[in-house]
């Protein structure tokens, strides 16, 4: 009884454990931010081939970046215009967009080397987690900022990277508008010119 | 000519005020918390783009890779050289900004750089407590005085700039004591020690330091724009924002109601 009782209380007790780091892990965008940095660094060595870098940057956009968000952002006051089609459209347009800028982007970082520095929480919304590129003998030190959504504490998600304090988000959002804008506010120009580039 | 320039620099400064004040109530809100400027001449600018970006492909980006070659240890000299200089316009505007503090740690760094630091080559006054807190201009001094930016436009070779910032690159010109020891070489300004050239010289070592700094960057978002012209005023405006707020991070210069908005709709 005393064993039973003894065996009980250690499974409890490696339960507890693990579902309070789960907790931990999920709940500090710090280590969040980390994690993908660490995962980033083992994909972007030299040895491995560009398909392998793709398809891994592409899983870790996928799990950790609030793709829909960022593309609702991006379109500003235009999305309340869409029809349901148009909507849907532009989700499946965008994802297929932003994950292609997202692995360019980043496989032009061979080995990065990125310290995580700190993080400030904004509100219940919102931490910015800091972040150093180290510098190399091609190009200087590189400060980036990663917005991490905290609405759901246990899944925290990207909604931006700020690169020396300039927003790729804002900035996608202005290329966007200039867009359509340049187009009498007709929202098929943008779905072209992003068809035209995930076809490029 | 002085006059002319007077002139032309006080309508730039009421064409930018007009352009601010004709502004309705919520637009003004929102133009001070971001960093959105409308366009001058779109279509006049656009052209300028094209131009400046086949004048970088001919000229500038060969240049900056031939001057990538050169060790290490020479570029970051040159490049601190440059800065070192340009300390003498971002005394100036750290006064009229009021940083007093900043005005006197800047004017140490170029006393001690140009000094111990063989002509601003090395940077001894970093290591000395005295760190670099990056360049100031007349731009952003007019900025910090709470002019608006006015619209957006791009000038052939100079690139991007608003009508607050041309302003302030005209005034960058004349009140840069580093022109007065050069170009107009100013008898109270270390005169008969440099000459005309030496001041061009400075503006093109600068302009392909900072190319060479950038040929990833540019290659990356030109590579990753759909609407390139956009996407470089964007980050032109953020930047400039960011330059007049003295702000390293996005923390105060993004306006937060940009992502509300996706929860609340």
């Amino acid at each position: 009884m005393k064993r039973n009782f003894f065996i009980f209380c250690a499974k409890f007790f490696l339960l507890f454990l693990f579902f309070n780091n789960a907790f931990a892990d999920g709940s500090d965008p710090k280590q969040f931010i980390q994690e993908i940095v660490d995962q980033a660094k083992e994909i972007l060595v030299n040895s491995n081939s560009d398909k392998y870098k793709s398809d891994k940057l592409t899983e870790i956009a996928l799990a950790t970046v609030d793709i829909n968000g960022v593309g609702y952002y991006t379109l500003g006051s235009y999305r309340k215009d869409l029809t349901k089609e148009q909507k849907k459209e532009y989700t499946i347009l965008f994802e297929k967009y932003f994950l292609k800028t997202f692995v360019s982007r980043l496989t032009d970082y061979s080995e990065p080397k990125i310290d995580v520095v700190s993080a400030v929480k904004k509100n219940e919304k919102y931490t910015i987690v800091s972040s150093i590129l180290l510098a190399t003998n091609k190009r200087a030190e590189v400060k980036i900022d990663w917005r991490v959504y905290t609405k759901d504490p246990d899944k925290p998600l990207i909604r931006d990277l700020i690169i020396e304090g300039l927003s790729l988000a804002r900035t996608q959002k202005e290329e966007f508008s200039s867009i359509i804008e340049s187009n009498d506010g007709d929202i098929n120009a943008l779905f072209s010119k992003l068809k035209e580039f995930i076809n490029s | 000519m002085k006059k002319l320039i007077t002139v032309a620099i006080t309508v730039l400064l009421l064409w930018a005020n007009v352009a601010y004040a004709g502004s309705t109530g919520s637009e003004k809100l929102k133009k001070s918390s971001s960093s959105s400027a409308n366009e001058c001449f779109e279509g006049f600018s656009r052209a300028m783009f094209s131009f400046n970006q086949a004048v970088d492909n001919v000229v500038f980006e060969p240049i900056a890779k031939g001057y990538r070659v050169l060790p290490m240890v020479i570029r970051n000299g040159t490049s601190n050289v440059m800065i070192n200089i340009s300390n003498l316009l971002t005394i100036p505007n750290n006064i009229l900004q009021g940083e007093f503090g900043q005005a006197g740690n800047t004017a140490a760094r170029f006393a001690i750089n140009t000094t111990a630091g063989v002509l601003g080559f090395f940077d001894p006054a970093e290591k000395i407590g005295f760190p670099d807190r990056g360049k100031e201009d007349y731009g952003q001094t007019l900025g910090v005085w709470g002019t608006g930016s006015g619209c957006y436009f791009v000038l052939p070779i100079l690139g991007p700039t608003t009508v607050r910032d041309f302003a302030g690159t005209v005034a960058n010109i004349w009140g840069d004591p580093w022109y007065s020891m050069t170009v107009s070489s100013h008898p109270m300004m270390a005169e008969g020690l440099f000459n005309e050239s030496d001041y061009y010289i400075e503006k093109g070592t600068t302009a392909v330091d900072f190319r060479a700094k950038n040929i990833e960057s540019f290659d990356n978002i030109e590579k990753n724009s759909i609407d390139l012209y956009a996407s470089i005023k964007s980050f032109y405006l953020q930047n400039r924002n960011k330059k007049i707020n003295n702000s390293d991070t996005i923390v105060e210069t993004q306006d937060e109601s940009d992502w509300e908005e996706i929860d609340t709709n």
